[in-house]
This record gives structure tokens, sequence and C-alpha cells, in this order.
């Protein structure tokens, strides 16, 4: 029974902290959505490339992994401008279909990039301040120091970026934007503006998540697939566009991928001839899917959701 | 101030404007009426820089503006108040109120201005946290306009501001408008299809048909023509 009790603890502590990856994934995709209403599918090789970028300049230039996580945002907003600016702003006066074929393409055209630059080869960081530290928080609880940076750090990000929307006079703009992008432009906002500088937070937001994950998640040219799959599902769940419901949602699906192993414990300790070798844990993937699809049948708006 | 000359606008290839010519003098209220479809809106869009001008040009203040961005329009001082009014719905009034004063760089100016309007609108003062989008559509009318002024603009363009609005706040939005020609400096042009408060209220007329003006003149008289009290009133 205490096995039961501490593989419970476990499964939601490292929930929360893989949840709070997963919203920090989802933040800029549910920035960007919220403010032009359009999906980038190229959301997670924006990740791919804040990967790299901190797995490769921290040995260029001789510092922590750490240290790196403001140019892995630098280059994401710098991407996300661009992307903006070369791309998505010509692909705004075409049909919705053809917005989401661009980004379809961008996602293509980047991971090829990264293909052809990186080759295929899944790589991680060996060394750094966080890497192979964690700290003992109870009976067969490890807080491992990776997931716990990168917890707090999606944290500080929402922060940031809930104060960059409520509480300044860019974010209103912004708001405003969303809400109604020619009403927006009556009142003497440059729109294209806010437009790029969603695209900055959101390619910086998600460029950071990338750093901090590749503290203990390989990086391959195709490792976004999984992350934007994720990012949909959280910003579907949380509702399109919005902050608040990307953060609970992020959070659920941490969770939600985490249960799985509570099952194997438990089916471990009935211990029935045959079942624990299931192993119903490497499906924790598909209970996201599954959670998605009943999420747009039921309620396509999403917990929080404001945008029809 | 503002002089539109001969222009036309087309969506996708049809004519909406035909070689449309006004002009808006400095402290003046000019109303364009017409009927639905004639191209009032169209208009007003155009001097905004929201639709694409074909050909002619738009001066204000004895510059072109038919090149420049709306927010750039916006900035020289030229307020459109758009017909179904485009108010921000899920923020509060006070709110929708400073984003009309996005231009407004001092604290000082946009307190000062916020002020004015809730002196205008006692209403608005006594729901500014209330969301917009829940308030009755006179109250946001008032929002509308409110907002406009906001940035005391130049030249302010109301867009049917009586557009559903039942008889009794037709009335008080067009008081309102009175009030502006007495207290301030305003310019206006206004673009309605409630002909004779329109023209009641302004000092020079134009009417556009089906994309041309028509005729103009002084506001009474155009009111007074054969062809106004046939077509617009019914008379």
């Amino acid at each position: 029974m205490e096995d039961l009790g501490i593989q419970v603890l476990k499964s939601v502590v490292s929930g929360l902290l893989m949840g709070l990856v997963f919203a920090l994934v989802a933040l800029g995709l549910t920035v960007i959505f919220g403010v032009m209403d359009i999906v980038n599918f190229a959301h997670g090789e924006f990740l791919m490339i804040g990967m790299y970028t901190t797995l490769l300049t921290s040995p260029l230039l001789g510092i922590d992994p750490v240290l790196t996580l403001p140019l892995a945002g630098l280059v994401g907003a710098a991407l996300g401008v661009l992307s903006y600016y070369g791309l998505i702003r010509f692909l705004l006066r075409g049909p919705m279909i053809a917005q989401l074929f661009g980004t379809f393409g961008l996602m293509l055209f980047l991971r090829n990039l990264a293909l052809l630059t990186m080759g295929s080869e899944p790589r991680i960081l060996h060394k750094g301040w966080l890497v192979g530290k964690s700290f003992i928080v109870g009976p067969g609880v490890v807080l491992e120091s990776t997931k716990l940076a990168a917890a707090v750090l999606s944290i500080v990000s929402f922060a940031l970026v809930w104060w960059l929307i409520n509480r300044t006079k860019v974010g209103r703009a912004l708001t405003a934007t969303s809400l109604d992008a020619e009403g927006a432009r009556y009142m003497g906002i440059s729109t294209q503006k806010m437009n790029a500088l969603a695209w900055a937070v959101g390619g910086a937001s998600v460029a950071i998540a990338g750093g901090l994950l590749v503290n203990f998640w390989p990086v391959e040219p195709g490792v976004g697939l999984l992350f934007t799959m994720i990012a949909f599902a959280t910003v579907a769940l949380g509702g399109f566009g919005s902050v608040r419901g990307a953060f609970v949602a992020g959070v659920l699906i941490g969770l939600i991928v985490n249960i799985p192993p509570i099952w194997d414990a438990m089916l471990r300790m009935i211990d029935a001839a045959g079942l624990a070798d299931l192993q119903i844990h490497s499906f924790k993937y598909t209970m996201v899917y599954a959670i998605y699809f009943l999420i747009m049948v039921i309620k396509p708006q999403g917990l929080f959701g404001w945008k029809q | 101030m503002l002089e539109v000359k001969g222009i036309t606008v087309r969506y996708s290839g049809l004519p909406v404007l035909r070689e449309v010519s006004i002009k808006v003098d400095e402290g003046r209220t000019v109303g364009v009426v017409g009927a639905n479809g004639a191209g009032k809106s169209t208009l007003l869009k155009a001097i905004m820089g929201s639709v694409k001008v074909t050909s002619g040009e738009i001066n204000f203040q004895g510059q072109r503006i038919d090149k420049l961005a709306t927010e750039q329009i916006v900035r020289r001082g030229i307020i459109y108040v758009p017909e179904g009014r485009r108010l921000f719905g899920p923020l509060s009034v006070e709110e929708n109120l400073l984003l009309g004063a996005f231009t407004v760089e001092r604290e000082a100016d946009k307190q000062k201005n916020l002020d004015y309007v809730y002196e205008m609108f006692p209403r608005l003062a006594e729901r500014r946290t209330q969301a917009v989008g829940s308030m009755s559509g006179g109250e946001q009318q008032m929002a509308a306009i409110g907002r406009g002024l906001m940035s005391t603009p130049k030249l302010l363009m109301l867009d049917e501001p009586s557009l559903g609005l039942a008889p009794l706040l037709v009335s008080e939005v067009f008081e309102t408008v009175r009030r502006l020609q007495e207290e301030g400096d305003t310019t206006v042009l206004m673009v309605e299809q409630n002909v004779l408060e329109a023209l009641e209220l302004s000092d020079w007329a134009y009417i556009l048909q089906t994309g041309e003006i028509r005729s103009q003149g002084p506001a009474q008289e155009v009111l007074a023509s054969d062809e106004v009290r046939k077509a617009f009133l019914g008379m």
C-alpha cells in the first residue's frame, strides 16, 4: 500500500514539473493564435531551434547552458519576427487554407534545414549546473534540478507574459488587436507591429522552453512534432488564445501523462498474472490525444476560451 | 482642412465610389447622406486608408494622406467612429476609452480627455468598470463617440451614428453632435441614412447616390430641395 502512495506522489510531482514545461511550450502558440487567429504548425520547430541554440552555444561560448537561455530567447524572437515579416504577413491576405499550408511549409523547411546542418543524431547536454543534480524530498521522491529549473522558469515566463498583456500599454494594444484588428487600427495602433510582437513573444517563450528541455530531453531535427501535438492539445484544452488556459491545461496534461505509471504500480500490486506486462504507461501520449479529441467534440472553445 | 479629390474605389473590380470629391472646412459639420449601399461608409474608410483608392487623391491639412497607413492617419488627427461601433466588447468602458487615447503621449492629457468624456456622458462614468459589450446600444454609441474624442481629434468622422438605435436615443446622439459643435472646435464629417436629423445639424451637405455625388450645397438648402424631399423624406 505504501508503495502505491509513493508512486502517486512521484507521479504528481513529475506530472506537475513536466506540465509546467508543456504549458511554457503552449504559451507561444496561444499568444500567436490569440492575436491573429493563426495556428503555427512550425511551433515545435521553434522549440527544436531553441534546443540546438543552447546545445551548441554553451560549449562555443564556454558558458553554462543556463546562461544561454536569454540567447535562445533572442534567437526564438528573431525567428518569430522573421517568419512574420517574411512569410505570415503575406499569408494573411490569403484564405485560411493558405495559412495552414504556409506554416506547415515553414515546419518542413525548418526541420529539413536542421537535418541538413545538424544531422539526424539525437543529442543532449551532458554537463552543466543542472545536469545530473537532484534533491530527495521524500521517501522515493526525487526532484531533478533540470526539471525543477524548467518548471520555475516556466512560471516566471508566464508571469512576465501576463504582466505584458494585462499591465502595459502595449499589452492593451495587443488585446485590442486580438479582439478586432480593424478597430484597433482606428485607435492608431499598428497591428503589423502587434502581430510581429506576438510572434516575437511566441518564438522567444518556446525557444526558452527548448533551452530548458535540452537539459533532460535529447534533441534531433524531428523532436518538434511530439511537442507541437502536445501544445495543440494544451491550447485546445485551455481555450484558443487564453494564456491562463495554457497554464492550467499544460499542468493538467502533465498530470494526465503521468497517471498511467500509477496504474502500472497498481497492477504490480495486484500482481495478476500477465497484467503487469501490459505496460500501460507506454500509452501515455495516446491519452493526451484522446483528451484532445474529447475536448474538440464536447467543448470546442476549451476551458477558458474566449474566441469563437 | 480635408479635401477628397475625385477618388474611385473598387471592390473586386466593381466601382463603389466614382470620382467622388468632397471638402470639409475647419470648424464645420459636413453631412454626407444617401441610401443604403450608396458608398457612404466606403468613403470614410477610404479616407482612413482602410480601403484602397484606385485613383484620385486625399489631402488633409495640405498634405496627401491617401498612401498612408491607417494608424498614421489617426496620428495626423482624423478619428473614425465606425459603423457598428467596433468597441472592444470584453474590455471595460474605461479600457475602451483609454484605447481611444492610444496616440496621446502625455498622461495628463489622457486624464483631461477622460474627465471631459465622463463629464459629457455621465452614464459612461457610472459604468466605467462594466464590460462595454454588456451595455445597451445607445450607451455603446456614447462609448464609441467618447472613445473617438479621447485623442482630441481635429476631424471627427461619424459613420451612421444613429443606426440601429431607438428614436429617443437617435435624438440623444444628434444632441451630442450639437454639443460638440457648440463647445469645441471639432470638425465633423458625418455619414447618415437619417437624412432629416443629419442635415438639420450640418453646415454643408452632399448627396451620395450609387457611388457618385449627386448634389451638394448648404445643408438647409439641400434639405429643402425637391430632390431630397422626394427621394428621402417621402414628401
